[in-house]
Formats: C-alpha cells, structure tokens, sequence
C-alpha cells in the first residue's frame, strides 16, 4: 500500500532524466515534422470570406454569405474543418482591398470571394502581395485567370467562358424549339462584369455563327433609378426577343418596364448574368417572371450532393432561393476544404499547392470534377438553359439534366394568369 | 425611331419631371424664404418614402393616400427642426449652415440605414403593371398618378401662398424680414412654418417617388444633387422654376437617353446646369440679386 502510494507519487513527478527525454522526444518530432503535420491538420482552416453583404449588391452578396454558412455541417460531416472569417466589401473594391488586408492581419489562412468582378480584382491584388491563396467564388473578369497571377482559383467561368457556353444554348434552345427568331437587342449594365460580357458577346458572335443578329445595344447604369428610356428604346428596335446582362434590381425594373409599355416579344434570355432566377425577382414580378431565361452555370439536378445542399438550404431558409450564388459559394469552401484537408496544414504555400492538385468529382454544379489548369481556371464548368417555370428556375437544357422542356417563343404579358 | 416613338419618350420625361419639380420645391421655398440651403433634402424624401412604405406594408396604406399622413409628419420635423435647431444658425455663415446640414444628413441616413438596413425596397401595387393606352401614347399608370398629385400638390402649394394671411406672411418675411418684424409678424414662427412646408414638399414627393423608384438609405445623395441641378436650372427660390427645372430635367434624361445613350442620361442634366449658369446664372424664372 504505502509502495503504490510511493510509486503513483513517484509516476506523477517529473523529474530532470524525464523532462530532458521528454524535450528530446519533442524536438525530434518537431524535426522529422511528420506528427507535427497531423497535429496542425486538427486545426481548422481559418477561410476568409470576402462578400458585398451591404450596398447596390447587397442581395446577391448575402445569398453568397448564405452558401458559405449552409455547407458547414455538410463539410463537417465530410471530415472537412473551417472556420469563416467574415468580412463586407460593402459592394466597393477599395474596402474589398481593405477587408481582405485585415483578414490577412486576423490570421485568415486562405480568402474567398468576390462576386463582383472589380472586388475580386483588387483583394486578388493584395492576395498575390501577400502569398496567400484566394478562390473566387463568383466572377467573371478574364483577367483574374490570365495576369499570371499564382494565388488565385476560380471555380467560375470567366466572361468568355460563360458567353461561349451562354450563346451555344440559344441555338439549343431554338434546335429543340423548332423556332429560330432573327433579331435581338441587348439591353445591358455597364459595370466591368457587363462590359465584359458585352465584349465577349461581340467577339464570338460571329464566330459563332449565331442564327440571329443583335440590332441594337443598350448600355445602362446597374443602379439606375428608372429603365423607362431604354426599355422605350429596345422597344423601338423592334426586335424578335431581348437579350439581357443585369443584376437583380434592374433585371426586375427592365420586366416591369415592359409589361406597363406592352412590349411583346419572343423571349427574354439571358446569356449568363444574375437576377432573372432570383427568388426576389419572383416575389417582385409574379406571373410575369414566368419564362424568362437565364443560360447560366447551375446546380446538376442529378447530382446527390446538389440535391443534399438544395434541401438543407430549402429547410434553413425557406423564403430564399437556392440559386447558383449559393452553390459556386459552397463550392468555394468545399474547394478551401478539401485544399486544407490535404496538404494537412495551415501553411499558404501548402494550401496553395493543394489547391493546384485539386480534383473533386462529387460536387453540386453542372460540369466535370473540380480541377484547376496552370493559370488557376477550372475549365469543367457547362451552362444550362435555366427557364422560370411554375415559380422556380427550372433546368430545361442540357436534356441529359433537364427537369423540363424549354418554353420559347413565350406567352405574351398581356392574358398572363 | 418614329414621331410617335419620341412623343411617348418625351411624355414619360414630362412625367417624371413633374415629380422631380415637386421634389425641388420645398428645397426652393426654404430657400426662398430663409436664404438657407437645406443639404439634408434628400435625405428627408428617403425617409419619407421608408414612411410611405412602412404604411403600406403595415397598414396597408398605398403611397397617394397616405401622402397627406406622411406629409404632414414631415411638416412637424421640419417645423421643430427649424425651431429648435436652424433657427440659432440664421444668422452665421453660409459655410457653417452647410456643415449643419451636411451633418443633420449624415445622422439621418445613417440611423436608416441602422433601422432598414441597406437593402433595397419597393412596393408592389397592381398599377405597378399597368398603362394607359391613348391613341399612339402608351403612359406609365404610377407615373401618371405620381404626375398628376405632384400637379395638384404644388397648386395648393401657390394657391397657399398666393392666398392665405399666412402665405401673404411668409412672403412678407422673404421680401424684407426687418419689415416683417417691424410690422408685428413672429418672424421666427413663420420660419418654422415655411421649413415645415418645405420638409411637407419633400416628404409628399418621396410618397410619390415610392411609386417610380426602389428606396434604399443611400439614395439620398443622388436625390439631393439632383434637387440643387432642378433649382438652380429654374431658379432658387422661384416655385415655378422648381416646376420648370424639373421638367427639363426630366426631358432631358429621357431625350439624351434615347438620342445619345441612356448611360449618359444624367451628365446631360449637368451639362443643362452649366449652360444655364453661363448664360443665366441667376435661372431661368430667377430673380438677379
């Protein structure tokens, strides 16, 4: 008895021959790094998460923040560890630079964001200054992927990209129609996303060979208080349907506009910018948001993990739309994730190396795995023809993903019930 | 683009003008009156169209309606703001009145912006959706009711002035405010009358704005620059010129927008402003100093 007590006194003293092996044990552990590497893997991945939470891109910036949140308890049940860092671009890149600047400083070991092109632009500028790696979530601007910049994963078509694969669905869309129009006019914001888009409209055209010819442009502020002029203008084109590069609250204005100047046309379609399939733009336009069509990136409806995200999201936030804001989000953490899980450390250059080797083949979004080309683009993004049908977006093309047939030339305005 | 192309365009910029005079007139009869320069305009119509929208989502109230409710709150906060606060700076520098209103808007949009948050916010009404076919005209229903109240509001405004002992007072004050007070009238009470009237102007515009435009704290400023483009096109201090100002600038958005670009809409009403102030500076219906 009094031995016991003497040797479990003994067990819990450290003596000098204990501490020393002890300090030995631990330095060689630190050398050969090996365990010290899965220790750090234990660590969650501190993912700065850059969004236009407030301002003229508040909305879409918030459905972003809402990806984000979503796929945590996914992720978590996947093995994967974050933690977000929240920060509001408040829809200006100057604060876009400043925030991103800051989460660096916090710690952040890897940043996600934008959306909006110009944002992306400049915390991708500060991303590169620091060696610290970025994924872009949204945004479109070629140049993200072709400055040479090494610290920046885009999971997004850039504008040619999504002006290619946007155009070659009209002509699916006619093909499986059967009605073919001739004429369009392209009403458009002009931001650098929508100049962008316009260029890229433009140069591949006819490349192309689109069906139809655009006989009038019409370039508008994205925060324009009134859209009377230019749809009063498009009207005057006398197009056969409009072409339309918006954001939320002007693709909502543009509609509204047209119903109250009676302008009947074939379609409205989009070769690939938001608004259109937004829950908002539903709730504010009703009947009328009804076949309009957005040829954008979206969810895979045959994919388990598309359908997994899209009822959690549905459960969480009922009066939202699960949209294509909400998934390349979750994408970008996913990508963040799976980058961290694998390199098992915290390091940037680590995480940035990880991220170049990237491969994943289980995701939410139309397209093939997930794997990024020397200069950061992952080119295995496809659009799809998303019509508003029965009051939610609706795949309609590509038809091995169709939920439904795709509706051209529309029903006019006037008689909608 | 036809005749009848451009006289739809250019009665939608008719329209829209009128609303935009109703805008520019209580800036204009605050100036008018007072000689100062209410910087914190448009801050006062963005919280009179988050009144006109809290009406209809809570009451039920649609924006016309609910004009003389709202307009006459507004009438209280301008007439106590007048009384309680611009009423000590009446008599200092133009410079320090500036930043007293510059900062009066800086504290209104930011508590907005704390109680609604930034998103944007509209209202849904049938007439939303809905036109007047006239012949070859096609015009806008809101536009045409915001049109015709912002009509009928500055009427009564004129008839106000032109009419009662009270206007015929406050037009004595703003003609030779020592022989106002000489002759007996409250000088400073009728001050906070006419700033009350001006803010009610303001406020009866943002109910009619409500209809045409989506509110959002950070409307202000656009609403506040373009209030000083619209009076000082037509004339500080003239409730005619505020009219005509706003016409033309709501004529010239809509007629530039179709003839040059519809982005370049808003640099023709400037390039209005600086005509204007080369050839009159003192505006078109203004009074030479």
């Amino acid at each position: 008895m009094s031995d016991n007590t003497t040797s479990l006194s003994a067990s819990r003293t450290i003596t000098r021959r204990q501490f020393t092996t002890a300090a030995a044990a631990g330095a060689l552990v630190t050398t050969t790094g090996l365990p010290l590497r899965s220790a750090r893997a234990a660590t969650p991945l501190k993912l700065g998460v850059l969004l236009p939470r407030s301002g003229h891109l508040a909305l879409i910036g918030q459905a972003c923040q809402r990806g984000a949140e979503i796929g945590l308890p996914m992720l978590r049940d996947m093995g994967y560890s974050v933690e977000l860092m929240n920060a509001d671009t408040e829809s200006n890149p100057d604060v876009g630079r400043t925030q991103a600047e800051k989460l660096i400083r916090e710690g952040a070991n890897m940043l996600m964001g934008c959306f909006d092109s110009a944002t992306t632009l400049a915390v991708a500028g500060v991303a590169e200054q620091k060696g610290v790696p970025f994924v872009v979530n949204i945004a479109s601007e070629p140049k993200l992927t072709e400055q040479g910049f090494k610290y920046v994963f885009r999971n997004f078509p850039s504008a040619g990209m999504l002006g290619k694969g946007g155009l070659l669905l009209y002509k699916d869309i006619f093909a499986a129609t059967g009605v073919t129009p001739k004429t369009a006019v392209l009403l458009h914001i002009n931001d650098s996303f929508g100049m962008a888009m316009l260029g890229g409209i433009n140069a591949l055209m006819p490349k192309l060979d689109m069906p139809f010819t655009i006989v009038e442009t019409i370039a508008y502020d994205p925060k324009a208080r009134d859209l009377s002029i230019e749809v009063a203008k498009a009207k005057a084109a006398k197009a056969d349907f409009v072409m339309t590069v918006t954001r939320l609250n002007d693709a909502i204005l543009l509609v509204r506009e047209m119903v109250k100047q009676q302008v009947e046309t074939m379609g409205i379609i989009s070769p690939g910018a938001p608004g259109m399939y937004d829950k908002q733009f539903f709730k504010a336009l009703g009947k009328y948001a009804e076949f309009c069509t957005t040829n954008v990136p979206w969810f895979d409806p045959k994919q388990e993990m598309a359908k997994t995200l899209e009822k959690t999201f549905e459960k969480a936030f009922p009066d939202e739309s699960c949209d294509l804001n909400v998934g390349f989000t979750f994408e970008a953490v996913l990508i963040a994730a799976d980058a961290h899980k694998r390199a098992g450390a915290n390091d940037p250059q680590a995480l940035t190396e990880a991220l170049r080797a990237t491969n994943l083949t289980k995701r939410a979004m139309l397209g093939g795995a997930i794997k990024f080309e020397a200069n950061g683009q992952n080119m295995n993004l496809i659009s799809a023809a998303v019509q508003n049908l029965g009051g939610k977006p609706t795949v309609t093309l590509p038809s091995a993903s169709a939920e439904a047939k795709p509706v051209f030339p529309m029903p006019p305005f006037k008689g909608r019930t | 683009m036809d005749a009848t192309f451009f006289m739809n365009v250019i009665s939608a910029g008719l329209l829209t003008g009128l609303v935009y005079g109703l805008m520019a007139l209580g800036l204009s009869v605050i100036f008018g009156v007072m000689r100062v320069v209410n910087f914190a305009h448009g801050d006062m119509m963005v919280v009179a169209m988050y009144a006109a929208f809290l009406l209809y989502t809570k009451l039920g109230i649609e924006p016309v309606p609910a004009l003389p409710l709202v307009a006459g709150g507004l009438f209280v906060v301008g007439y106590l703001l007048q009384r309680f606060l611009i009423n000590h700076f009446l008599g200092v520098t133009e410079h320090i009145q500036f930043l007293l209103l510059l900062s009066v808007a800086m504290i209104i949009t930011n508590v907005v912006l704390m109680v609604f948050g930034p998103d944007a916010r509209n209202i849904q009404l049938d007439a939303s959706f809905e036109s007047y076919s006239l012949g070859f005209l096609v015009l806008d229903k809101v536009r045409v009711i915001a049109a015709f109240t912002a009509g009928g509001v500055a009427a009564l405004l004129w008839a106000f002035f032109r009419y009662t002992t009270t206007g015929t007072a406050i037009r004595a004050c703003a003609d030779n405010p020592v022989g106002a007070r000489v002759v007996g009238l409250n000088v400073e009470k009728l001050y906070a009358i006419t700033f009350g009237i001006g803010t009610a102007c303001v406020g009866a515009a943002g109910c009619l704005l409500l209809l045409l435009v989506d509110v959002h704290p950070h409307l202000s400023s656009d609403y506040t620059l373009l209030g000083f483009i619209i009076v000082i096109l037509g004339g500080l201090g003239s409730l005619g010129g505020a009219l005509l100002g706003g016409i033309l600038v709501g004529l010239s958005e809509a007629l530039s927008g179709v003839l040059i670009a519809p982005s370049l809409k808003s640099m023709f009403s400037f390039g209005l402003l600086i005509l204007v102030l080369l050839l009159r500076p003192q505006g078109i219906l203004g009074k030479k100093p």
